[in-house]
């Protein structure tokens, strides 16, 4: 039962602008604060209304301007999830998933509001009333009362952002189940690159109301089709770069030449490299005879608790400007043995982990 | 403090029924307005706006000279009221339309508040939970702001009470039919019979200060414990 979207939508800073389809199971959508998810999702549950377009869901047309069909949300059959939770707060557990379930004769709606409790691992909440429960209960609550009615697409607009560590990854555990189980159109809207991948098989980044990227997550991440899209999938590493043989790049701004493993066919523009991919030579001279290795210096550093990132000047000293070229992202344990070694470091930018991207 | 056997007791019958029937005209009609403006937005509205509240910041005489021009036997509603066979100026049913319109303007800018207060993401839930529009309303968005529409009632129901200036234009003082309290301590001191005056002025503060504190002690008792499991 595919959902296919094609909307326009006039917004004050851009027009949202957006054509794909769905298929059961999972797509996770990224994009940059504003890029415009978030109203994507509202415009399918049938909470906007987009100046054009066309939504249908398996056979049922949800939107269609030119033929002047609008379903309103109500009749629409499609779950929302909020990122807080927007459960009523002046009914207790069992009334909020009912709310959905009004038609049902009272020992029916009983048994569904049982059923998805016991699938949202939240049994036993049925008397509770929202603000007697954590975060995280009251977010399995939303989605038993979002999968209550049975719906024929889910929504989630950042369903973890508002949990805390732990409880984001409990949930994220019953999202996973639940999506395994619930084979139907789900769009989850995530600002988590690692949580977009974990949980969808293939993913759509949005960039100013337009599709960047729609694929398996694999391809998006390993070559991203625009700087946009790479910037999104977390890459930090960027130039501007022109192509000079088949496979042999000129780059701008690390004022370089690298050899790449793509065969270039289209004019390129940009190249890059994912911060965890940059490798350091072993030996300490003689490295930049090797290829696509050249000489570095550490500008600065930053530490989370297992990584360091390493702010790199490339072939030249750093100067008080703080100019870096590179971000690298090493374990601490690989960090410790060369931290003492004398500068310039020799750091190797290997043809498989480059990507170019065309304009 | 009753007022001395010989004085009428119909001020006060008058004046609860008004109130009573005045409040509950204005709760309704205040709580369609303020959702029929929740769901709106532009120039049109701030006139709409302007109107509902002028009430509260003319005379009531202005209010009242008003009501009497648009009511009365030549007024475009007084015409069709009296081929309908009715006539309302200078009857009861005159001084529930003075005190509602009166006290309308208290009514729509709390129950306004109150439902601008609801996380509008609580009734989008409720609509792709398959909700009408109406049971959005009565079920999510009606319990939610009660707090405040139940103020705005109090408030309407207090100021209804103490209507003076446009009850007396459209009503008159008619005893036993149109003379509320306030009416009756006008035409009392008007008359020097200042036992009945106080009397009634007495009889008239204590029921508008223990609706008030009533409303106040309500309002502070109801705290975040509300819609826990007790």
């Amino acid at each position: 039962m595919p959902l296919e979207v094609h909307i326009e939508k006039r917004l004050p800073e851009f027009t949202l602008d957006v054509s794909f389809s769905a298929g059961d199971g999972p797509l996770g959508i990224l994009g940059a604060s504003g890029a415009g998810k978030t109203m994507l999702l509202r415009c399918i549950a049938g909470l906007e209304h987009p100046n054009r377009g066309r939504i249908v869901l398996g056979d049922r047309t949800l939107l269609d301007t030119e033929r002047r069909v609008r379903v309103p949300a109500r009749n629409r059959r499609v779950g929302l999830l909020f990122q807080h939770y927007a459960l009523f707060p002046h009914r207790n557990v069992g009334e909020n998933i009912g709310f959905g379930l009004h038609d049902l004769t009272r020992g029916e709606r009983e048994r569904r509001v049982r059923d998805v409790l016991e699938r949202t691992h939240a049994t036993g909440l049925e008397r509770r009333f929202p603000r007697e429960i954590s975060g995280g209960e009251q977010q399995r609550v939303a989605l038993a009362r979002a999968l209550a009615i049975e719906p024929e697409a889910l929504l989630l607009d950042e369903p973890l952002s508002a949990l805390d560590t732990h409880l984001r990854s409990q949930m994220e555990a019953q999202l996973q189940e639940t999506f395994l189980e619930y084979r139907r159109p789900s769009l989850l809207v995530t600002h988590n690159i690692e949580e977009a991948y974990r949980l969808s098989d293939r993913l759509l980044v949005l960039s100013r109301g337009r599709v960047a990227a729609l694929g398996p997550r694999e391809e998006i991440f390993r070559r991203p089709p625009s700087v946009e899209v790479a910037r999104v999938t977390g890459c930090k590493n960027f130039s501007r770069a022109r192509a000079i043989s088949e496979n042999v790049i000129e780059a701008a701004d690390w004022s370089c030449q690298l050899r790449v493993a793509q065969t270039i066919t289209r004019p390129v523009a940009h190249v890059g490299i994912r911060a965890h991919l940059i490798d350091f030579a072993e030996s300490s001279s003689g490295g930049d005879t090797e290829e696509n290795t050249f000489p570095c210096w550490l500008v600065r550093s930053s530490e989370t608790p297992f990584r360091i990132t390493l702010y790199l000047r490339l072939n030249k000293p750093p100067d008080e400007s703080g100019r870096f070229e590179l971000q690298a992202e090493v374990f601490k344990e690989k960090w410790e043995r060369f931290r003492g070694r004398p500068l310039p470091w020799h750091v190797r930018l290997s043809p498989e982990s480059l990507f170019v991207m065309p304009e | 403090m009753a007022p001395p056997a010989a004085t009428d007791w119909s001020p006060l019958w008058i004046s609860l029924e008004t109130s009573i029937t005045a409040t509950l005209i204005t709760l309704v009609a205040g709580l369609a307005a303020a959702t029929w403006r929740e769901r709106r937005t532009g120039a049109a509205t701030a006139l709409v706006d302007g109107i509902c509240l002028l009430p509260l910041v003319l005379p009531p005489t202005v209010v009242g000279f008003f009501l009497l021009l648009l009511l009365g036997r030549n007024g475009p509603l007084g015409k069709l009221l009296l081929w309908l066979g009715a006539t309302v100026v200078f009857s009861w049913p005159a001084t529930v339309i003075a005190a509602a319109v009166v006290a309308f303007p208290l009514m729509y800018l709390t129950a306004r508040a109150a439902l601008e207060q609801v996380d509008s993401r609580l009734l989008e839930a409720a609509r792709t939970l398959g909700a009408t529009e109406w049971r959005v309303f009565r079920e999510v968005a009606l319990p939610l702001a009660w707090p405040g529409v139940l103020a705005g009632t109090i408030l309407s129901f207090a100021r209804a009470l103490g209507e003076f200036g446009a009850t007396l234009m459209l009503a008159g003082n008619i005893p036993g039919r149109t003379a509320t309290i306030p009416i009756a301590i006008y035409f009392a001191v008007e008359s020097d019979d200042m036992r009945s005056a106080v009397a009634w002025c007495a009889a008239d503060i204590a029921i508008s200060l223990a609706l008030l504190s009533g409303l106040y002690y309500w309002t502070h008792a109801q705290g975040p414990a509300r819609w826990a499991r007790r």
